[in-house]
């Protein structure tokens, strides 16, 4: 008998809505748990991460001024999108992380469930963070969280759906702009999101999601002074994560710094979305 | 009677339609910005010499002033004697710049005070302002008849805050007209104005309508002459000056009781539109308490020690 | 004779400065162990004033460890009402003692006794008894479940609000449950080690607040303390910039309070008397040394001369002089290198092509001064419309439509504060949301209170003083990752 012979799958970047191959032209091999051959990846540059930021960059305007109902409806769809796609990200942790059995739907209904969570957040978190401000004397002051810009994240290593999609939720739903990269050795998951993100109503740029090796773009992503912030939540390397925060101390970014451990089927909380936003806080006179 | 302004003025009070432009188109006012300002020069201190020089300086713009219904030639002429010689103990005290009496009670004045001091009348069915044009400018040549030498008029509130500012403007060209020789002092009433934009946009309306003062309050409304309200006046009459080289002279009047705040006047005087303002000529307090106030502290400057309420004379 | 404010100066009697002091440390004056010391002078007069101790590595070391075992032992344990009653105690005794506190300032700041009087000393009473009420109320905050106090904070503070600075700093920590070690700037210790006087009188447990005091070194040493739990600084950004680096790689958190170069933007429908005033308000308070202080002025050009105009004539009644009369506007430039820092900065202005003035202005003989000063005709690409000047030095630029204007206001690595003058609503709320500025002053400036979160955005530094955002700054809950 005959087996089908497959089409080969060569992935590329994911950068202002497009789907660029690396400017170096370079890829990598993604093996599944077992070390078997799934597919070339882009391996990106600091050229790309450098682009990345840029396509960030252009969409923080309109997308921290897009209405917080606008942005929550956005976040829904995605989780819609995704609903459409379980099997195949089913498929995807089944081969990249090695789950079994039920373990597997159940990280990707936890994935689009976190969506779904942060999507009501857009049009809250205002509400929770803000504040009125009872100054003593004649003006009217209050205070409402901002987003902070551009954020570069690192999405963790192991847990590669969930994970990512808990790290890059809680960024975007404010109004910032973030460049992601995906977990190295197992990016697929975040390479089928790309194309649920393509297909949804996300502005082109407000996710980038790059694959490659944190540890050589991030140094330049670290001390590019377009970004804002840092989340380096998958950073496994110490060393590293230093270097980086050091890095980041040369335009006073916001960091989060790195947690290789965390336990993404805990319940998310608003750590992440305080982390990336500011507060704006202002005042105007109360008189006739 | 015609008026001639500058360029920049010129278009102003050509119509209706143009008062109203012209005075719409002044700056705003912030309230807690003018309040802070205020506040703030009233934390100026001021100490000995220019203490002394201050309170004479205050006594000398004191309109001194009875307003009352219960008002008779006598309580008048008892009010002269003291505008000429404040304090009877002390020969240095200064005489007031002007008496400040209804209509009717001007002859009475006159015959004390000679040309010593200034009659001023309050005129225009003073303090409301509710009567006919006809009436008010009645009002205005009895006073002028009996020999007051300053006409303090009310403007019509109700037309300003209706939004009639050429009748406003009509009003205080017409009673300006029949002053004849006599100072124009024109009280906005701020209290009922309400807001300090309103207190700017009568400055204006009154200094191009030929006003010689402008004048805070009557003294029958509360609150009356405030300090914030006493800034954009001077303001008003700061940028006058600038734009025509004219001075307008202000009167703050009503509620100022003491010596202190006196001084705190004098300061916002001084820092808003200069010393050229710190004369009688140009800025006035109406008041009837206040006198006494300063002539305490004065004796208190002059012994060393505190004077009582038994040292000044009540008239 | 003329209208003369006699001067009137504020009574030195009211304040008891020693010859020397030592560092505060587990509730006791001591001597530092290296017993290094260096003068502070009144900048006003370069009379010093006392002697003050330099902290070294050991005396860090035990104010650390005087902290860490207050921690453990005592201001961590103990109960909340217990806490808030200690810092409603401390808020009276400043309450009780700020006149004298401000003559203190005022000797050894060089700011007029009006603003130590009537800003600086208010604020710092009421922010301890803001804070002071929350100690009770953590779990009210909204900040995430079991929130509890995060261990020692170093706390590192700059010479401009010396007391105002302190107490953005010990009273939220101290509500939260945290100790303290604090360094206050060199050329401003007197009212730090004052406030160790009130600690002591308030029966503070021992080990609560610390005080070391020293130069960048100590400061250094005390924020690389491992020590430390917390780290929270105010001061430039190159500084904030060398603490963010020291403190990577550890578990410290950090929130830095750093410079700006805010924008005060006055439309053509402004205010334009009070907007004079939030001008001067802006860049003169504090002769300058404000971090938040509106040094770049953006003005619509259809008003430009006019606004200019009334500025000019303002200035001449600046009154710039003895810090300590009751009348002074203006006071002493802080230290000599602010001074030489500050005629730096305003000669590469001159050379740069930018037009200078100043009113007529008599300075001192004695002490450091600058007049206030005026540049027209200022670019974007000027250093004073750049770079943070922390003096009496106002860049004037203009601008065509509220577009522009916003570009310009957000064309700086600063994000700190922002003024915008306009009678108009919706072009306010429109601009505040486009100012990329932690605080937006409308139709005022340099407004502060402790309800009020203040703190930057960019190169301004991140976590907030003040309000709820500063409480956070100083607690950790269950719900918490790992922001910096």
């Amino acid at each position: 008998m005959n087996e089908r012979v497959e089409v080969r799958k060569t992935y590329k970047l994911f950068v202002g809505g497009a789907f660029p191959r690396s400017e170096s032209g370079r890829t990598y091999e993604v093996l599944d748990f077992e070390g078997d051959f799934l597919a070339n990846a882009a391996k990106a540059s600091r050229k790309d991460g450098r682009d990345a930021v840029l396509a960030a960059r252009k969409s923080f305007g309109a997308w921290s001024a897009a209405t917080a109902y606008n942005r929550g409806q956005v976040l829904y769809r995605i989780a819609e999108v995704m609903e459409g796609r379980r099997d195949q990200f089913i498929a995807d942790i089944a081969s990249a992380e090695g789950v079994v059995g039920l373990d597997a739907p159940r990280i990707v209904d936890a994935a689009i469930d976190r969506w779904v969570w942060y999507a009501g957040w857009a049009d809250k978190v205002a509400q929770v963070l803000g504040t009125t401000n009872p100054v003593a004397g004649p003006y009217f002051n209050f205070s409402i969280p901002e987003p902070t810009g551009v954020v570069v994240a690192v999405a963790p290593q192991a847990s590669s759906l969930l994970g990512l999609v808990s790290v890059i939720a809680p960024i975007i739903v404010t109004g910032n702009a973030c460049v992601v990269i995906a977990s190295t050795e197992r990016p697929l998951p975040a390479i089928t999101l790309t194309e649920v993100l393509a297909t949804s109503d996300v502005i082109g740029g407000v996710i980038n999601v790059l694959t490659g090796d944190p540890a050589e773009i991030m140094p330049w992503l670290a001390s590019h002074a377009d970004v804002n912030a840092l989340d380096l939540t998958g950073i496994t390397d110490p060393a590293l994560a230093t270097e980086l925060e050091i890095a980041a101390a040369d335009t006073v970014k916001r960091v989060r710094r790195a947690a290789p451990d965390e336990d993404w089927h805990e319940p998310a909380t608003l750590s992440r979305i305080r982390g990336f936003v500011e507060t704006k806080t202002v005042w105007h006179p109360l008189g006739v | 009677m015609t008026v001639t302004f500058p360029a920049a003025l010129a278009g102003a009070t050509t119509s209706a339609a143009s008062l109203r432009q012209f005075l719409h188109g002044l700056p705003g006012v912030d309230e807690v910005g003018a309040a802070a300002r205020a506040a703030s020069l009233g934390t100026r201190s001021v100490k000995a010499a220019s203490k002394s020089w201050a309170i004479d300086l205050a006594i000398r713009m004191v309109d001194l002033t009875t307003l009352e219904g219960m008002d008779s030639p006598g309580k008048v002429r008892a009010m002269c004697a003291k505008a000429l010689r404040p304090d009877p103990t002390d020969p240095s005290a200064p005489p007031v710049a002007a008496v400040c009496v209804y209509g009717d009670l001007v002859a009475a004045a006159r015959s004390v005070v000679g040309d010593s001091v200034h009659v001023a009348a309050v005129a225009t069915a003073f303090p409301s302002g509710r009567a006919s044009l006809a009436v008010k400018l009645l009002d205005t040549r009895d006073a002028v008849a009996a020999g007051a030498d300053e006409i303090d008029m009310v403007i019509d509130r109700g037309a300003f805050l209706s939004g009639e500012y050429q009748r406003v403007f009509d009003e205080i060209v017409a009673v300006k007209e029949v002053c004849g020789g006599a100072h124009l002092k024109v009280i906005l009433e701020t209290g009922e104005l309400r807001t300090l934009d309103n207190v700017r946009r009568a400055s204006w309306l009154a200094m191009l309508a030929g006003a010689d003062f402008i004048k805070t309050s009557t003294g029958k409304v509360v609150p009356a002459a405030t300090p914030p309200v006493a800034l954009v006046m001077l303001e008003a009459v700061r940028d006058f000056e600038a734009l025509t080289g004219r001075l307008i002279g202000v009167k703050a009047a009503g509620g100022i009781r003491t010596s202190k705040d006196a001084i705190k006047y004098l300061v916002i005087v001084n820092e808003t539109v200069g010393d050229r303002w710190l004369t009688p000529d140009l800025f006035r307090f109406g008041a009837s308490t206040l006198l006494n106030d300063l002539l305490q502290q004065r004796q208190r400057m002059a012994s060393g020690h505190y004077s009582g309420p038994d040292y000044v004379t009540i008239d | 004779m003329t209208f003369e404010y006699a001067p009137a100066p504020e009574s030195r009697a009211v304040v008891d400065i020693a010859s020397s002091y030592g560092l505060f440390i587990n509730g006791e004056f001591t001597s530092p162990v290296d017993g290094g010391s260096f003068k502070t002078v009144n900048p006003a007069t370069e009379e010093v004033l006392s002697e003050i101790a330099i902290a070294g590595q050991a005396d860090v070391d035990a104010a650390v460890s005087a902290a860490r075992r207050a921690h453990s032992q005592a201001w961590g344990l103990m109960a909340g009402r217990d806490r808030a009653k200690y810092l409603f105690r401390i808020a009276r005794l400043i309450q009780e003692r700020s006149r004298e506190l401000a003559v203190l300032e005022t000797l050894d700041n060089g700011k007029p006794i009006r603003e130590s009087r009537d800003v600086d000393l208010p604020l710092v009473a009421a922010h301890f008894f803001y804070y002071a009420g929350w100690a009770d109320k953590l779990e009210h905050a909204g900040l995430g479940s079991n929130p509890r106090s995060i261990g020692v904070a170093a706390q590192v503070i700059p010479w401009n609000f010396p007391l105002l600075m302190l107490a953005w700093k010990i009273a939220p920590a101290l509500a939260a449950g945290n100790t303290v070690v604090l360094k206050p700037a060199e050329t401003t210790s007197l009212t730090a080690l004052a406030f160790a006087d009130i600690c002591q009188q308030a029966d503070l447990p021992p080990g609560v607040v610390n005080i070391i005091t020293g130069a960048g070194d100590t400061g250094r040493m005390l924020v690389e303390h491992p020590g430390v739990d917390k780290v929270a600084f105010t001061g430039s950004t190159e500084v904030g910039k060398s603490i963010q680096r020291a403190v990577a790689g550890t578990n410290k958190r950090l929130t830095l309070e750093l410079g700006g170069k805010a924008a005060n933007i006055v439309f053509d429908d402004a205010p334009i008397d009070e907007a004079v005033e939030g001008i001067v308000n802006g860049i003169f308070f504090n002769q300058g040394h404000v971090c938040c202080a509106g040094s770049r002025l953006l003005i619509q050009e259809s008003v430009a001369e006019e606004v200019l105009d009334s500025l000019k004539r303002r200035l001449g009644t600046l009154r710039l002089g003895d810090p300590l009369d009751k009348n002074t506007d203006i006071g002493a430039i802080n230290s000599a290198e602010q001074l030489a820092r500050i005629t730096e900065l305003v000669e590469s202005g001159e050379q740069e092509g930018a037009e200078r003035w100043s009113p007529e202005c008599t300075l001192p003989d004695r002490g450091y001064w600058f007049a206030p000063t005026i540049f027209t005709s200022v670019t974007q690409a000027h250093r004073i419309a750049r770079e943070e000047i922390f003096g009496p030095v106002l860049s004037v630029l203009t601008f065509r439509t509220p577009d522009e204007a916003i570009e310009k206001a957000n064309n700086t690595p600063f994000g700190l504060s922002a003024g915008i003058w306009t009678e108009k609503g919706s072009r306010i709320l429109w601009m505040a949301n486009r100012l990329r500025a932690g605080v937006v002053w409308a139709n005022t400036f340099n407004r502060f209170d402790p309800t009020s979160p203040f703190g930057g955005y960019k190169e301004s530094g991140f976590g907030r003083e003040g309000g709820i955002p500063g409480l956070a700054a100083y607690l950790q809950t269950d719900d918490e990752g790992q922001n910096s």
